[in-house]
């Protein structure tokens, strides 16, 4: 329907971010609903960050297979499409005109979408410099992973021959190959942390294959040159002195903040840890028929993961659409430091399990064999030893198992380690 | 050059570009000359963008006078060219016994400015403006006519109506020496010398430097630092006036103000430097404005920055605006636009206008000037090419958003490099268009708005669009 100018669509549901989460959700559910599924994305092309992260490492825990970011994307694109759901590119969702209801701009016109079901699932990005506060002169030069990879990958656009790079985490080592494609050299990583934050399968290789200096419990005090960069002052956290490092490119990795607008916009009640919307088990937002999934829930944890709550959710969707609603009994997970944030943060002991039964938690600290313990009014209900490690800028997964002891009917469950 | 102008007119800031259109309003030709490759590339690009009342400016001088003809000149002209205004108004927030003190004081000075709305209020009726301020408000002055304005797009109008007047419009031109020829000025620049029968000296931060090129030793500029925050977008409803503290001796002080834009400001620092070019941000400074907003208003701070920046005011050792006209030497000096001259130009430009008058340069007005231009909107009060579901049918370059977080689109774009001033930079198409300036900074747009600059801004807006399957 057509009216004024602004068209209108109203597919069963639509999800909105064509990113792994969204292609999986939309995978699942084409094929199992009435009526149709669409999946907005802004770019003009569909696949999210794995469109432009052009390095292995995609896809092992949900295709079961060791892929590119570019292949990656355009699989799940494929498998959407071939499932029967609508993707519309180039359509950009600005507001909500509605519970359930979105508008979009697109080079076709304004579109009017209302649907029976939201999922949001747009994703989170890295915070740029000025978010970082980094003082200094106003200089080109400073990237953040993903604009330094649109750059590279998608627009083979040129960067400089010296870089350092802030962050130590998988990322920052995915910054550094697109940089050594690049032809642009890693000259240091430094984080604030007193190690390296990634797996060591990944760092120790990493760090001869680029020979690249890592410079623990340091940041980055001040960026230098105008109008190029010239080089950046980095600051020893422990002892407080500070050198200056020359380089012509700084590429700001890490320190993720979910794309919350449309959440915030809805009024949706919102986790302060993740910055994220609060979810439960099935992955439901406060708001009845709008679901979340993907990097907006737990920035940031790998693609296949993203793409798992894809599939997770869209059994909640199905469940939503025939009209069944939530189990009322639920509790509030709260991480207690060294965490910074849990993800579900609402547990519906009645309700499904979430996706790969794990909990997602995001740790400050490095702990090798962290021994959980989950506190609900001050009493321990569960303790457990992981046998890997928590580690800063990576996701710590937890079984879902400790929840068992859980009391609905009692408060909050805060959740850290035993020292 | 060989032709000589009438007038040629040195910097094109806001002041110097407002001068040059309100000048070649009559039978003149005239010349506006920058350094930089940009008009508003100076000051005039990084300010707190408030349109002052001029309520708190020292009664009597020619500073008061301007800044509050300049408020309803500049008011006017924002509406005939689409300049974006916000109205919002602002509140004087008093935090200790002495500037709860110090507010009739300041109300009575609004008067001697001309200004007579302002109204002292308690603390109930602050917090029920700002329910988001800091504890601890005890009162506070309205001045409901305080506004929020876009400085790019004020300067780019200003520059945009000369050129559209006739004004020959000389960018890359340093002038670096002067040649007094007797009934003619020739202005040795960079980029090649101009000649001219009467001079302004409009050069913001370098008009002292310009003015002992001609033989005067009146005043020293000294670039005065401020350095602010910019919140992200959601904090906006929070900030629905300017927060404007009690001025002391030492400046007007830190304030927090919503943009046009649909951000929030805070700041600005006051810091006196040597450096006329160091725009960069300081690591006090920073600190010192996390401070202030600390106890300002808590609840910002727990916002995102989306911009960091900072401009430097041309403080001088003259206490009022130094504006003098030297008949002799066919030049006029505009000197010490300080902290206000956003607000000020149009006016200053038309004070101008009356020191030649007087000093012997004919002003005779000119027939069928050519309407002021129609500005792109940048602000959010007012309907954006995205929102607009008719311009996009008419033309699909409009619903293409290239920046998300701004949602600039592949028109918006385009047209900059089919306007009278087009961008020569990354920087000047951010000032005209917002593109890359909201929260990601170039995280997804980044790399597609270099490719836009590169090819100026021709490349993704023809790609074809199956139209929408409507009514499923
Ligand atoms: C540099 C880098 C390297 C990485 N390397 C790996 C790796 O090797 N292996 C791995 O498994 N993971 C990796 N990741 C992580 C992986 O890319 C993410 O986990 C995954 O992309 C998250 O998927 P998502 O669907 O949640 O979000 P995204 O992929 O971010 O997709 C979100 C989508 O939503 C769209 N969107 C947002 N807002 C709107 C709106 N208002 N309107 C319309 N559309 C909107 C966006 O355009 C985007 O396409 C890497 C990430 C980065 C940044
Ligand atoms: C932090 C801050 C906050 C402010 N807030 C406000 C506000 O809220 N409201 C308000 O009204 N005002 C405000 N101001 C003041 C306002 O921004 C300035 O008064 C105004 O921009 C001055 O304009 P201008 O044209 O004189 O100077 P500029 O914009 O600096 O223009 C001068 C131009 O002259 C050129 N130039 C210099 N030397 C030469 C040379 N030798 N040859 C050729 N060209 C030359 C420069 O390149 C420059 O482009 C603020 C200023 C600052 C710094």
């Amino acid at each position: 329907m057509t009216s004024g100018d602004i068209t209108t669509l109203t597919p069963a549901v639509v999800i909105i971010g064509a990113g792994p989460s969204g292609l999986s959700a939309a995978r699942e559910l084409a094929p199992r609903i009435n009526g149709d599924v669409l999946v907005l994305d802004r770019e003009s092309t569909a696949g999210g960050i794995p469109r432009h992260s052009d390095h292995p490492g995609y896809g092992i825990r949900d295709m079961w297979r060791f892929m590119s970011g570019p292949a990656y994307a355009r699989r799940l694109v494929r498998q959407a499409e071939a499932a029967g759901a609508k993707i519309l590119t180039n359509a950009t969702v600005t507001n909500w005109a509605g519970d359930r209801t979105i508008e979009a701009t697109t080079p076709q016109g304004r579109v009017r979408v209302e649907a029976r079901a939201v999922i949001l699932a747009t994703g989170a990005r890295e915070r740029p410099r000025p978010a970082r506060l980094i003082p200094g002169d106003r200089a080109h030069g400073v990237y953040t992973t993903g604009h330094l990879q649109n750059l590279v990958h998608l627009q083979h656009g040129k960067v400089g021959k010296r870089a350092v790079v802030v962050g130590a985490e998988l990322v920052s080592w995915s910054a550094a190959l697109t940089l050594r494609e690049a032809g642009c050299r890693t000259v240091l990583m430094t984080t604030e942390y007193p190690r390296p934050d990634s797996y060591s399968l990944f760092s120790i290789p990493g760090r001869i294959l680029f020979r690249t200096r890592v410079a623990t419990r340091t940041r980055v005090t001040r960026v230098i040159g105008r109008p190029e960069l010239r080089a950046v002052e980095i600051e020893d956290l422990d002892t407080g002195a500070r050198r200056v490092v020359e380089c012509d490119t700084l590429v700001l990795t890490g320190d993720w903040i979910p794309d919350h607008e449309l959440v915030r916009a809805a009024g949706i009640a919102m986790d302060p840890g993740t910055n994220g919307p609060l979810v439960d088990n099935a992955l439901r937002t406060d708001r009845p028929g709008v679901f979340a999934v993907g990097n907006l829930l737990h920035p940031v944890d790998t693609a296949d993961i993203a793409a798992i709550d894809g599939a997770h959710v869209a059994r909640s969707v199905l469940a939503w659409l025939r009209g069944r609603s939530a189990p009322a009994e639920q509790v509030r997970l709260i991480a207690d430091a060294p965490f910074r944030w849990v993800a579900p943060e609402i547990f519906r002991p009645k309700d499904r399990a979430p996706a790969r039964h794990r909990l997602l938690l995001w740790s400050d600290r490095y702990i090798p064999f962290p021994r959980i313990v989950l506190r609900q009014e001050g009493r321990v209900v569960a303790r457990k030893r992981l046998w890997w490690p928590a580690a800063p800028g990576r996701v710590f997964r937890v079984p879902t198992s400790v929840l068992a002891a859980v009391r609905p009917d009692a408060g909050p469950v805060h959740i850290g380690v035993e020292t | 050059m060989n032709t000589t102008f009438d007038v040629a007119v040195i910097g094109a800031g806001i002041v110097g570009s407002a001068i040059a259109r309100k000048l070649a309003g009559y039978e003149l030709s005239v010349a506006l000359l920058d350094a930089r490759n940009d008009v508003g590339d100076g000051t005039s690009k990084a300010n707190t963008a408030i349109l002052h009342t001029g309520f708190d400016a020292k009664p009597g001088t020619l500073e008061s006078r301007l800044v509050g003809e300049g408020y309803h000149l500049l008011s006017e002209y924002a509406e005939l060219t689409g300049i974006p205004v916000e109205h919002t108004g602002a509140l004087l927030v008093a935090w200790t016994a002495e500037e709860l003190d110090a507010l009739p004081g300041l109300r009575r000075k609004a008067e001697q400015n001309g200004y007579g709305k302002t109204e002292i209020v308690g603390p109930e009726e602050v917090y029920r403006h700002l329910p988001h301020l800091g504890e601890g408000a005890l009162g506070g002055l309205t001045v409901p006519d305080e506004s929020i304005i876009c400085t790019w797009t004020t300067n780019l109008a200003l520059a945009t109506d000369a050129v559209g007047r006739g004004v020959t419009l000389l960018l890359n031109r340093a002038v670096t020496s002067v040649e007094d020829l007797g009934d003619r000025t020739v202005l040795r620049a960079s980029g090649g010398d101009v000649s001219a029968r009467w001079v302004v000296n409009a050069a913001g931060l370098g008009a002292d430097v310009v003015d002992r090129l001609f033989g005067h030793d009146r005043f020293t500029v000294t670039p005065r630092r401020g350095e602010l925050l910019v919140y992200d977008k959601l904090a906006r409803p929070m900030v629905n006036k300017i927060i404007l503290p009690v001025p002391s001796s030492r400046g007007k002080g830190v304030l927090i103000s919503p943009t046009v834009y649909g951000n929030v400001l805070l700041g600005p620092t006051a810091e006196d430097l040597v450096d006329r070019t160091d725009t960069g941000t300081s690591e006090k400074g920073l600190e010192f404005l996390l401070g202030k907003g600390e106890k300002l208003m808590p609840d910002l701070l727990r916002e995102e920055v989306t911009a960091t920046y900072a401009g430097l005011r041309a403080a001088s050792d003259h206490p009022d605006y130094l504006i003098e006209a030297d008949a002799g030497r066919r030049y006029v000096l505009v000197g010490g636009i300080r902290s206000t001259g956003l607000t000020a130009g149009i006016a200053i430009a038309e004070h101008v206008a009356g020191l030649v008058r007087d000093a012997g340069l004919a002003l005779v007005p000119r027939e069928n000037l050519p309407e002021p231009p129609r500005m792109p909107n940048l602000g959010e009060a007012f309907t954006r090419p995205y929102q607009d579901a008719a311009r996009i049918a008419a033309d699909p370059a409009y619903g293409k958003v290239v920046c998300f977080c701004e949602r600039v689109t592949a028109g918006e774009v385009r047209d900059t490099f089919r306007s009278p001033i087009p961008p020569a930079t990354l920087e000047g198409l951010r000032r005209r268009t917002r593109a890359m300036n909201g929260r990601c900074q170039g995280f997804f747009c980044g790399a597609e708005v270099k490719k836009l600059l590169e090819s100026r801004g021709e490349s993704t807006c023809e790609q074809r669009h199956a139209p929408l399957e409507a009514g499923r």
